[in-house]
């Protein structure tokens, strides 16, 4: 048996793999479900209602969404140049923790319209200097970076509980390591009344699009696909290859970075070692789903909110644990991958 | 300055250090065997993670202690097998692929654990590994104390990485392992079978993963929790670096990174004023500065991280 090219890929069969991928990972995980002695059907059943069932949840979903949308787009991104970023969660966690240092130290009661952006912007560049660090050591000492963007994760929730810990303490917490809050002025306002749906939405849905613009119709779309594909390559082009991998560096861990100031400044106002149910890890199999296209991360972050939202009520309703949302979601990665070879290649005896 | 010494002079700190050493012998054992094959298994840390599960569940249900670790090892083992056939026969990218192993072997743990064993105050326990002493060593002063306090498992780390570093290089199958990694080409020239070595390399290296990990479950606590293996599996991957892929330098490797986290574990509660989370992170900054200073001088394998395909260059 081997595996021979195809010359040609229909279009029905580009859009059918994601699909085909996410109906194998839903079967697999089925036999999961059924292996606990619940109804299959029902369970898949309720996480859709529990995800779209109410005003409440639905906008729950989008909610969670966010996060895995802009660290989906910095895996993305990262990936797209071969960077594997795989520091999307100490990112996230630096973000954050940039926030809330931020806002409850140096703003005082500064007006929105200027803290707003200020926040953002440290969270980006927090995260940014998080991914810097193990690109550069990849420049200087060859270093593979998915193990150094890996270790600084650990490093970086470490920081973030010496923080919450020591300087950064809420005195009004009950002694609970927990941050100081950021300023009810410094908060993105919310999208939809009466419920925890913010404008960081917004940003996240606008941000994919810039990001589609960005590598579709510029020159740094051009060079960071071209310094992925063949970095001897590109450098023969005349791409440089150091800086470009700079810039989507930057690119990518300011995705990250404002992911987490965007959970601080949409969602809680402070940060906890818990803030993250491992945003940076799910936004790569965000990325791997989508195909690593910005407009596919939409969808594909909307499809893991989904199961993570909706697998909360269904674990309480059938009394099976909630983990099964972060099978469902690991499989569909590997699903994915598997169909993604086979829409490239066919099999020829 | 002398509260240091102290430490250092200190059985309690050896013993400690072969302790803390025993899975990360096991998992960087594993990571080598596979990357000298020529694949980049990133699924060590979800392995470790259901080893530590799995070998727990079977001793938890009546199966005594070697029956867990075997049931872990044969656990790990079928983790590897899919990571083979992602990465030897499809040949897709090494990375993605172990990353998506490790992201489903980990929430596999938790799935079944939660599933089988319901949430309790306090998590269930079973009786771990006892310290056994070899006869005629416990009498010695000093090594004496330290060995003794050591349990089985440790000692078959100790003897998997002879026995490793012996098959490796001073056999037929060693040198076919190592042709396949350097250059599949010239291996299946030389009457070699590049994707069968590359497929036995990893089941095996992910089975011994997968007993590292077991081995935090039976012997070095007794009982499962979530985000239990705490990143060990990456540091096994920067281990696999700084030993330069041989078995004798990855056993000294995971004991100097042992007697550092020791070390530093005992500093804690001696130094007072600096916060304990910077102790805590020395053992990953330490990874990271020890690939930055290897990395350069390390003699990778050729044909790591490259699919091999039949006929096609």
């Amino acid at each position: 048996m081997r595996f021979e090219r195809r010359e040609h890929r229909p279009l029905a069969l580009v859009i059918l793999t994601p699909l085909l991928a996410i109906a194998a990972a839903l079967a697999l995980s089925g036999i999961l479900i059924a292996a606990a002695g619940a109804p299959v059907l029902e369970a898949y059943w309720r996480i859709l209602v529990g995800a779209y069932g109410s005003r409440l949840s639905a906008t729950e979903t989008l909610t969670r969404a966010t996060p895995l949308m802009l660290t989906g787009l910095a895996a993305a991104v990262a990936f797209r140049a071969r960077v594997w970023n795989i520091g999307g969660e100490g990112q996230f966690y630096l973000g954050a923790i940039a926030v809330a240092a931020v806002g409850s130290q140096l703003l005082g009661n500064a007006p929105g319209y200027l803290s707003i952006p200020l926040l953002l912007i440290t969270g980006a560049v927090a995260g940014m200097i998080l991914l810097i660090i193990p690109l550069w050591l990849r420049l200087k000492f060859s270093v593979d970076e998915v193990v150094t963007s890996l270790l600084l994760n650990f490093v970086a929730v470490l920081v973030v509980s010496m923080l919450i810990d020591g300087p950064l303490k809420d005195p009004l917490a009950f002694g609970w390591p927990q941050s100081q809050a950021v300023p009810d002025v410094a908060m993105l306002p919310k999208l939809v009344f009466r419920s925890r749906l913010h404008w960081g939405f917004g940003i996240a849905l606008i941000l994919a699009f810039v990001i589609h613009f960005a590598q579709s119709r510029t020159v740094f779309g051009l060079k960071s696909r071209a310094a992925g594909l063949s970095p001897e390559g590109a450098v023969f082009a005349g791409v440089p290859l150091a800086r470009t991998l700079l810039l989507v560096a930057c690119v990518s861990g300011g995705l990250a970075g404002l992911a987490g100031a965007i959970e601080v400044m949409g969602v809680k106002g402070y940060v906890t070692t818990d803030l993250s149910p491992g945003f940076g890890y799910s936004g790569i199999v965000v990325a791997m789903l989508a195909g690593l296209h910005p407009l596919g991360v939409v969808l594909a972050a909307l499809f893991t909110a989904t199961m993570f939202v909706g697998a909360d009520g269904m674990s309480r309703a059938l009394k099976i644990p909630s983990y099964i949302a972060d099978v469902t979601v690991a499989l569909s990665l590997i699903t994915m991958l598997v169909a993604v070879f086979f829409a490239q290649y066919r099999i020829r005896r | 300055m002398s509260t240091v010494l102290d430490i250092i002079a200190s059985a309690g700190l050896w013993g400690a250090v072969l302790r803390i050493a025993t899975p990360l012998i096991f998992g960087t054992l594993g990571a080598l065997l596979c990357e000298r094959a020529g694949v980049l298994n990133l699924g060590i840390e979800g392995i470790m993670t259901f080893g530590a599960m799995s070998g727990w569940l079977a001793v938890y249900h009546g199966a005594d202690l070697w029956t867990g670790l075997l049931v872990a090892a044969l656990a790990g083992a079928a983790f590897g097998l899919l990571h083979a056939a992602l990465t030897v026969t499809l040949g897709l990218s090494q990375h993605v692929s172990g990353l998506g192993v490790t992201l489903f072997a980990s929430s596999l743990s938790y799935y079944l654990f939660r599933l089988i064993v319901p949430l309790a105050g306090s998590p269930p326990t079973i009786v771990p590994f006892a310290p056994v002493s070899l006869p005629g060593l416990a009498g010695l002063p000093f090594i004496g104390p330290v060995l003794s306090a050591q349990t089985p498992p440790t000692y078959l780390a100790l003897l998997l990485a002879l026995l490793l570093a012996y098959v490796m290089f001073r056999t037929p199958l060693g040198l076919a392992i190592r042709m396949t990694g350097e250059n599949p080409h010239a291996a299946e020239a030389q009457g070699v079978n590049p994707m069968a070595v590359r497929y036995g390399a990893v089941i095996v290296g992910s089975a011994l993963m997968a007993m590292g990990g077991a081995f935090l479950t039976l012997s070095a606590f007794n009982s499962f929790f979530p985000t239990m293996v705490q990143g060990r599996g990456w540091i096994c991957i920067a281990l696999v670096v700084f030993a330069s892929w041989r078995p004798g330098r990855a056993l000294f490797g995971a004991l100097l990174f042992a007697f550092f986290d020791a070390f530093q574990l005992r500093l804690q509660t001696a130094v007072d004023g600096v916060p304990y989370q910077v102790f805590l992170m020395t053992p990953y900054i330490l990874s990271i500065v020890a690939l930055c200073v290897m990395a350069r001088r390390a003699r990778v394998p050729q044909a790591l991280m490259q699919p091999y395909r039949r006929g096609e260059r």
